[in-house]
């Protein structure tokens, strides 16, 4: 039984508990302190978790964009390049913030904040590896699908509270965009849920530990994979959806007048949302950081077992985000009545109609 | 020429034909306005298409010349010479912005070098410079003293209304001032400083939502004067500024200033330098054509495609500095051939670069024209009648998209085009797909014109001895040639000196700033980025 | 004290002379040992991430397209994020000629940088109006109306003399000092004052 020894070493929950005996136990300090310390250190990790991340987000998609426009991208700084986004965090850390006559100052201010808390919020429960998950709640999916749209709010305010027509417009638009697509997520969601049958995330990754529920849902399940990835991308504001921050058209969109720290919040929190995106889709279509399985191949899984299960859904993650970069790259801008038609006219249908199928399936058990 | 001279002698017995390199008719201001009515609509005569209006000082008197051609009937140009009424304070002309649409704009452009008031014209503004500008600068007595009109910081004065003069019924002329925009439009400034405009060109645009109600183009934050300078240089050396203007078709306007000066100067340049000047011209369209697409598709989000087009941009130059020693302002040709011979590698070159071209244009239409999105966001995008386009002036691509042929290689052939095989391309749809489309098209008919030449450069020598500073006899010139935009128009006007009494350039790009508003009318925000995009304006060109 | 970027051998630059005065000032001011070490770091972050504003008013705006086309490629570097909002960028490349009615807009947009920002001139017309200079309506050079760190000269530069003109802003703000002494933000508060935006009430 080299599979459950292989995955018990991997199971990073070992960790965690060693952590708390550590505490609790060696320690001997009183569980509320336990939990104080605890709560801190997840906070401490989760925040450099997201910076890091973030950076690497934006160096990854400069070197994929360079890539596809047949250059080479950064390289001048650090080994290949990797430093780049340090070079340039720093800067943005000590750039002037801008103080505005005109703005509604409390809410032009609060308005990155929002957008990175929702983002941060969002981060913190995706299912990172076997074990590795900050909370595990039975309504986990929903919890993430809510507060990942308070973004939407902070996108609204810093529009408004700018006191400019371009971010007024850039904002108007986003609403409109993110509403519409809230509802394609929503129901593609959903239409997961109901193959999975419960919202836990833990509860869905384990559903998938035989098979992927892409596979095991077959037609429905890439229909709504399909769905997810177009509906995500525009929840992320991104090309060719990127109207609210359309550069030909809007200047920089919403955040024209930000300057400083307060428009690198909006910038890391475009990165992180995309990586967001690529985690829920791959915890609700690839498995999470359940490792390829295919049944009856016993060697193959075995193989694939021995990968780390955090090594598995970063690379899901990477692989998606990949693609949704790839659109950004290849695409030109929509416009934004044929932004809300393509919502409205066709995936609003499709996505309904294609609930209804998942529905049927799983009630024939035409799984697989 | 003869049966329009005399057609026109019989409805206006007071106008004076003389026969220049044109037919020029003199008329009175009074009759003005009846003498463009009647060359517009009479169907023997059919001048639809107003090239430019070339204001003059002749220090004694003003005026104006028009020139026209016929799109119909032969495509000849014919030129109209009106005297303004009044004194140098307020001389005035009777606008025909009526007869021709793109006239407005041109009127706004004389009134603002030389103060002539266009009776009638509903929009009166200065068009280059500050609306509290002293003086009119292109007037022979101007004084560009710089301390009249300094260059401040101080923000310019912004102002909701235009003036314009009209005529009352009973011969009284009334100053009017109306509003650019209603009292409660909401008014987007898009410009001067913003990534679409390709430079800094300012759109006013009141929206109604994402819904475009009116555009108020505003330029000149690019006006460097060009025609004034020239006055005080030599011909020599009034050359490189052709560079400057659209700095795409700087081999183009070069081209076109020397055949002028040539022209007038007679000086006949040798075979060998009129082929390099046409290989010149055509690969700066293959040039310019390719960074359109480039910036047009980054204009509509599609960034990679400025990567692509630019590689074949970039080998372009390559050929070009070899030779020409610059890879923007080559300042090449020169009056009496071209400043040096080619490179040796020359053939080379241009064989390797049209053994790459079809390649590039299949991948520029597999990665973009059959794109969803991108037939989405162009097609039945601006849509410029022939009617319109002829109307406002559009030529070179954007006019051929709309099915006016108004290509001068084919319609008035100079230099060896017509010796040449090559088509023109047209299309109908008239809208920014078919601009696309239209440009695309017309890299493979230069590559064409290229494959031709390549093979058949003559021996001989590339430039002829011309004197160091150049005297013209007195007189005028008009030429015209095709520039990578279009029509581009030029006038010279000689009091027999060394250094040109008048140079008036008519740029393709004005009449193109011009029209956006027509197209632009209950399109969205977005629209007018593409169509601005297809439209191809090249600012410093349209400013000068 | 050289200095110098990744793989540019000292030799290769062409005015150290400058540089090297610049260091000797800030050196004689001398500085506390931990905000000095603090200050290396941040400069190294500064002078490698220069971002841009898109801005060009002609010529030499096509040739600073080309400097981020694959043949120049100024991602390289980390100079490809070009902003549009002038709130995000550090530097701005003043590419082309500034004619009268520009003045203004221009001064704005300079004002509307975030600090730390920078002007590079570029090209002939940026520096003194190049061939325009005798122009009714064109400014003779941008010094007189924004604080200039870098001119590049040439009608228009190559894209290679724009790499090393923004390698040389690069190497002025490596030996700059963020926390307190000397540094060019006193210089630039003295130009701002000897010129201000006129037609403007300052509160």
């Amino acid at each position: 039984m080299i599979l459950t020894d292989i995955t018990e070493t991997l199971n990073f929950a070992n960790v965690t508990s060693a952590i708390d005996n550590l505490l609790e136990q060696t320690w001997g300090l009183p569980s509320w302190a336990a939990t104080t310390i605890e709560c801190v250190l997840v906070g401490v990790g989760l925040l450099l978790v997201y910076a890091l991340l973030a950076l690497f987000y934006i160096l990854y998609e400069r070197k994929i964009c360079a890539y596809i426009q047949c250059r080479v991208g950064p390289v001048r700084v650090g080994p290949w390049g990797l430093l780049q986004s340090f070079a340039d965090m720093f800067k943005i850390l000590i750039k002037e913030l801008i103080d505005l006559k005109n703005v509604d100052k409390f809410l032009f201010a609060l308005a990155p904040y929002l957008v990175i808390i929702a983002s941060m919020m969002a981060f913190a429960v995706l299912p990172w590896g076997r074990g590795l998950q900050i909370i595990d709640f039975n309504i986990g999916i929903f919890f993430l699908v809510a507060v990942s749209s308070i973004g939407v709010l902070g996108i609204l305010l810093a529009g408004w509270s700018s006191a400019n027509k371009f971010t007024l417009i850039g904002a108007m638009r986003s609403g409109a965009q993110m509403v519409s697509y809230e509802l394609s997520i929503g129901l593609s969601v959903l239409t997961m849920v109901c193959l999975s049958g419960t919202m836990s995330i833990t509860g869905i990754v384990e559903g998938q530990n035989r098979l992927w529920y892409l596979f095991q849902g077959h037609i429905p399940a890439i229909i709504a994979f399909v769905i997810y990835l177009i509906a995500a991308t525009a929840e992320t504001n991104r090309g060719p959806f990127d109207l609210p921050e359309a550069e030909s058209e809007l200047t920089a969109g919403y955040h024209t007048e930000y300057s400083g720290i307060h428009f690198g919040f909006f910038y890391l929190a475009e990165y992180l949302n995309l990586f967001v995106v690529s985690g829920v889709a791959s915890l609700l279509f690839l498995g999470g950081w359940q490792p390829l399985h295919i049944p009856g191949w016993e060697g193959f899984n075995d193989v694939m077992n021995h990968v780390p299960s955090i090594v598995w859904f970063l690379i899901k993650c990477f692989v998606i985000s990949y693609i949704i970069i790839w659109f950004k790259w290849t695409f030109p801008r929509l416009r934004i009545d044929s932004l809300l038609k393509l919502e409205w006219k066709y995936l609003l249908p499709i996505n309904l109609f294609n609930l209804v199928l998942m529905a049927m399936i799983i009630f024939c058990g035409w799984t697989l | 020429m003869a049966n329009i001279q005399e057609k026109i002698a019989k409805l206006f017995p007071e106008a004076v034909c003389e026969q220049f390199d044109t037919l020029q008719v003199t008329i009175p201001d009074s009759r003005w306005h009846d003498l463009a009515v009647a060359l517009k609509e009479d169907p023997d005569l059919c001048y639809d298409y107003l090239i430019t209006i070339v204001g003059m000082d002749w220090k004694t008197s003003m005026g104006c010349v028009y020139y026209m051609m016929s799109t119909t009937r032969g495509n000849d140009v014919i030129a109209v010479k009106v005297l303004a009424t009044g004194d140098r304070e307020m001389p005035m002309i009777h606008s025909v912005y009526d007869v021709w649409a793109v006239a407005t704009l041109y009127e706004r452009e004389v009134y603002d070098f030389f103060g002539i008031v266009f009776v009638n014209n509903p929009d009166m503004r200065r068009l280059f410079l500050n609306i509290d500008w002293i003086g009119y600068p292109l007037r022979k007595d101007y004084n560009d003293d710089p301390n009249i009109n300094p260059a401040t910081t101080r923000s310019e004065r912004q102002s909701d209304f235009t003036q314009s003069w009209v005529e009352e019924p009973d011969g009284r002329i009334v100053k009017t001032e109306p509003r650019i925009f209603a009292e409660d439009d909401f008014v987007v400034n898009i410009g001067p400083q913003h990534p679409s405009t390709h430079g800094v060109l300012r759109f006013r645009t009141a929206v109604d939502g994402e819904t475009i109600k009116k555009i108020d183009v505003y330029m000149g934050y690019i006006h460097r004067g060009v025609e004034k300078l020239s006055e005080k240089l030599t011909y020599q050396q009034t050359l490189p500024f052709m560079d400057r203007l659209d700095y795409f078709s700087a081999h183009n306007y070069h081209h076109g200033l020397c055949r002028l000066i040539e022209r007038a100067a007679g000086i006949t340049i040798s075979r060998r330098a009129e082929v390099i000047r046409v290989m010149m011209d055509e690969l700066s369209r293959i040039a310019s054509h390719c960074l359109f697409m480039g910036t047009f598709c980054m204009d509509l989000g599609a960034t990679s495609m400025l990567f692509y087009t630019l590689r074949v941009r970039e080998q372009i130059l390559d050929i070009m500095e070899r030779t020409c020693g610059a890879r923007m302002t080559f300042n090449y040709d020169c009056i009496g051939g071209v400043m040096q011979d080619l490179d040796s590698n020359f053939q080379q070159d241009v064989k390797d670069l049209l053994a790459v071209i079809p390649a590039n244009i299949k991948e520029y239409n597999k990665v973009f024209v059959g794109n969803v999105i991108a037939k989405q966001r162009m097609e039945g995008i601006g849509h410029l009648s022939k009617e319109d386009a002829i109307a406002y002036g559009v030529t070179g691509p954007s006019g051929r998209a709309s099915g006016w042929s108004c290509d001068l290689r084919k319609i008035r052939p100079y230099s060896i085009y017509p010796e040449l095989e090559f088509d023109e391309v047209l299309a109908t749809e008239g809208d920014a797909m078919a601009r696309f489309k239209v440009r695309l098209e017309e890299i493979v008919q230069s590559a064409r014109i290229l494959e031709q030449l390549v093979d058949n450069i003559p021996e001989g020598e590339y430039c002829v001895k011309v004197p160091k500073v150049l005297k013209l006899p007195v007189g005028h010139w008009w030429e015209m040639v095709e520039g990578c935009r279009g029509v581009f128009g030029l006038y010279l006007e000689s009091d027999g000196s060394t250094q040109p009494y008048r140079l008036k350039i008519a740029p393709p790009c004005l009449p193109a700033a011009g029209v956006v508003d027509h197209i632009t009318r209950g399109m969205k925000i977005a629209d007018l980025i593409a169509i601005g995009g297809s439209l191809d304006y090249i600012i410093p060109d349209m400013d000068r | 004290m050289e200095v110098t970027t990744k793989s540019m051998p000292y030799e290769a630059w062409k005015d150290n002379e400058y540089i090297e005065n610049l260091v000797k000032e800030l050196q004689e001011s001398g500085t506390n040992v931990i905000v000095g070490q603090f200050d290396k770091l941040i400069n190294w972050g500064r002078s490698n991430s220069i971002w841009p504003l898109t801005f060009a008013t002609s010529c030499c705006g096509i040739e600073f397209v080309s400097l981020g086309a694959a043949r120049f490629d100024m991602a390289r570097f980390g100079w490809e994020v070009a902003r549009s909002s002038p709130r995000q960028a550090d530097f701005m490349m003043v590419a082309g000629t500034i004619v009268h009615r520009m003045v203004p807009v221009f001064r704005r947009l300079y004002d509307q940088l975030a600090e730390p920002k920078y002007v590079i001139a570029c090209g002939s017309c940026a520096i003194s109006g190049g061939p325009f200079r005798n122009s009714y309506h064109v400014a003779k050079g941008i010094e007189d109306i924004v604080p200039v760190d870098v001119f590049v000269p040439g009608c228009p530069p190559r894209p290679e003399a724009m790499i090393y003109g923004i390698m040389q802003l690069s190497r002025k703000i490596k030996v700059e000092r963020f926390f307190g002494g000397v540094n060019r933000q006193q210089s630039q508060e003295q130009f701002l004052r000897e010129h201000p935006v006129e037609g403007l009430d300052v509160e």
